[in-house]
């Protein structure tokens, strides 16, 4: 083999692969920048003019905060009830499962297999208002005797919890799955209670994990629009509804553009920001 | 004493926690299958009415379901073939290279996996109207494949680099050719891996409703029939289309499981190529 062509090698390795994405993810996201500074009185139909109309901007926040504050309540909230959720399943998965530890992990992976939709329907009739969930809680009084959960903030979250919850668990199943149990050994050794060893050791070093658990959940919920969609109202519509109907029924692509490529921009500065106060507290 | 009950309590709240949670992520996939064999008492209702078999017997039943079922087992089958082998190529040079530009590749790599995927979406329409492309099964394929190869590379790398490279060195220094040693050596090492990108491939494409929404025109797969359905009452085949996923993802998890265990006991010796090695005792050399 000549020395060019090994020299060469690894660019023609990369070429397909990397042209595909600067084409299709690249160049679009650069294009979706563009379009949102269109003039927004051009029309599909009629063709949009480049005015850099950074107007567009001020414009879809006056009209659609309160759908962005939902977007991120409604995620930040399914977020963390997925780490409260997800962290004991992990920890016994990668700690106390022994020979069940396979099965296990099966069991979390297995349902991301069963359409996302379908199973997001699902939750349509567990929460119904003649299911035994709501006959539950209205025999309990904790929902009133007319109360309902579907149509409501609560089987959105609950659904968005649900959606994410296996990528809260998997990674913090890895970083548990990799310690070091001979330190956990060593801190019970040393007398340490269970609480202690887990808040000093235990939690500590699964970090990783959280925190990529934590993005991995965040970041797809806040974008998700099918809770929404198919168990709330139009009251429960988080940002990704309105982006959908902004391309796809009201064709104001200018404003969906802006209301996208604000999305991505928040979601930037939180996750720079959120990794970037990890690294502190652990350096 | 104190302790120790205290830390049994402890123990078994744990567990019941992570017993309470596991019901919770099976809750959904138990109901699907219940609904599956579900005679709906109204079109518009999605409660449990009275059981029947005839979902299964005839699933095709709701009209355009399995057409649609079709159009999305071939666009999964396309983008995980071109995803597997683009990731695939992109894992090999990210993990055994250093060459000018990897920085940006990786990240360029990373990116998709960080973007919601509306904003994949949206991005896409706005090129292919902008560059005057109709949308419809290719670009649905495009798309894929752009959103599967990132899963691919990062499955793929993770073999990779967990490999010992030792064992091609080996192989070349017993005068094989590099080709030779790639393939008798590095893929087959490398191939779990890449099977289970395309098992993930396969997966994300089959279920992927939002990038598709933006990027099919009238192209209807799987997830888009759902969607639409939803509007007009779901029809009860959806569930078996559900279960029946579940049911062939168990299955291939079970397969990798056996296949690994099989592989991982010593080989029994083979006809072929050890006949020769097997004339002698063998047991000083195993043993």
């Amino acid at each position: 083999m000549s020395g060019t062509y090994r020299r060469l090698l690894p660019y023609l390795l990369v070429l397909p692969g990397g042209l595909w994405l600067v084409v299709f993810f690249l160049l679009p996201a650069v294009q979706l920048v563009a379009t949102s500074l269109y003039d927004p009185a051009g029309s599909l139909a009629d063709g949009y003019a480049m005015t850099w109309a950074f107007g567009n901007y001020p414009d879809a926040i006056r009209a659609y905060w309160a759908h962005f504050g939902r977007s991120f309540g409604y995620a930040g909230l399914a977020t963390a009830l997925a780490l409260l959720l997800g962290y004991p399943l992990a920890y016994v998965i990668a700690l106390r499962a022994g020979r069940w530890q396979h099965l296990l992990l099966v069991c979390v992976v297995a349902p991301m297999f069963t359409s996302f939709l379908v199973r997001t329907l699902a939750w349509k009739a567990i929460l119904a208002d003649t299911g035994p969930v709501v006959g539950l809680l209205r025999e309990v009084h904790l929902l009133a005797p007319d109360g309902r959960l579907l149509a409501s903030p609560v089987a959105v979250v609950t659904s968005l919890t649900y959606g994410y919850l296996p990528f809260m668990v998997l990674p913090i199943y890895a970083s548990l799955q990799r310690l070091d149990r001979r330190l956990l050994e060593a801190a019970r050794d040393l007398n340490a209670r269970p609480a202690q060893v887990f808040w000093t050791v235990t939690l500590p070093l699964s970090r990783p994990g959280v925190v990529a658990g934590t993005l991995l959940t965040v970041i797809p919920a806040s974008g998700d629009y099918i809770s929404a969609e198919l168990l709330g109202t139009p009251r429960d519509y988080m940002i990704g509804n309105v982006i959908d109907a902004a391309f796809l029924v009201r064709l104001d692509y200018p404003q969906g553009a802006a209301l996208s490529v604000l999305l991505l921009l928040v979601i930037l500065v939180l996750t720079i920001g959120y990794l970037r106060r990890g690294a502190e507290e652990v350096g | 004493m104190a302790r120790r009950l205290w830390r049994r309590v402890a123990d078994h709240w744990v567990l019941a926690a992570a017993a309470l949670v596991l019901g919770y992520l099976l809750l959904p996939v138990v109901v699907v299958a219940g609904l599956s064999v579900n005679r709906p008492s109204s079109r518009l209702s999605y409660d449990f009415h009275e059981a029947t078999l005839d979902n299964w017997r005839d699933p095709c039943a709701a009209p355009g379901m399995c057409a649609a079922l079709l159009r999305s087992v071939q666009i999964g089958f396309l983008a995980t073939a071109i995803s597997t082998v683009l990731g695939t190529l992109l894992a090999f040079a990210l993990v055994r290279y250093r060459f000018r530009g990897r920085t940006a590749l990786n990240l360029l790599v990373l990116a998709p996996m960080a973007t919601p995927e509306v904003v994949l979406g949206t991005s896409l329409l706005a090129l292919l109207v902008a560059a005057g492309v109709p949308q419809g099964f290719w670009t649905v394929v495009i798309a894929h494949v752009m959103f599967c190869v990132s899963f691919v590379v990062v499955t793929v790398r993770a073999r990779l680099s967990g490999m010992d490279r030792r064992l091609e060195e080996a192989a070349l220094d017993l005068y094989a050719s590099e080709w030779q040693a790639f393939c008798r050596v590095t893929l087959p090492m490398a191939l779990p891996g890449i099977v289970a990108a395309a098992l993930l491939s396969f997966s994300l494409s089959f279920d992927d409703f939002v990038v598709t929404n933006f990027t099919s025109g009238t192209t209807v797969t799987f997830p888009m029939y759902v969607w639409g359905a939803n509007q007009r009452g779901i029809p009860p085949q959806v569930n078996v289309v559900g279960t029946a996923m579940f049911a062939v993802a168990l299955l291939l998890m079970a397969a990798v499981r056996l296949r690994g265990r099989r592989a991982r006991q010593p080989a029994p010796p083979s006809r072929g190529d050890a006949g020769a090695a097997s004339e002698r005792p063998v047991s000083a050399e195993v043993g």
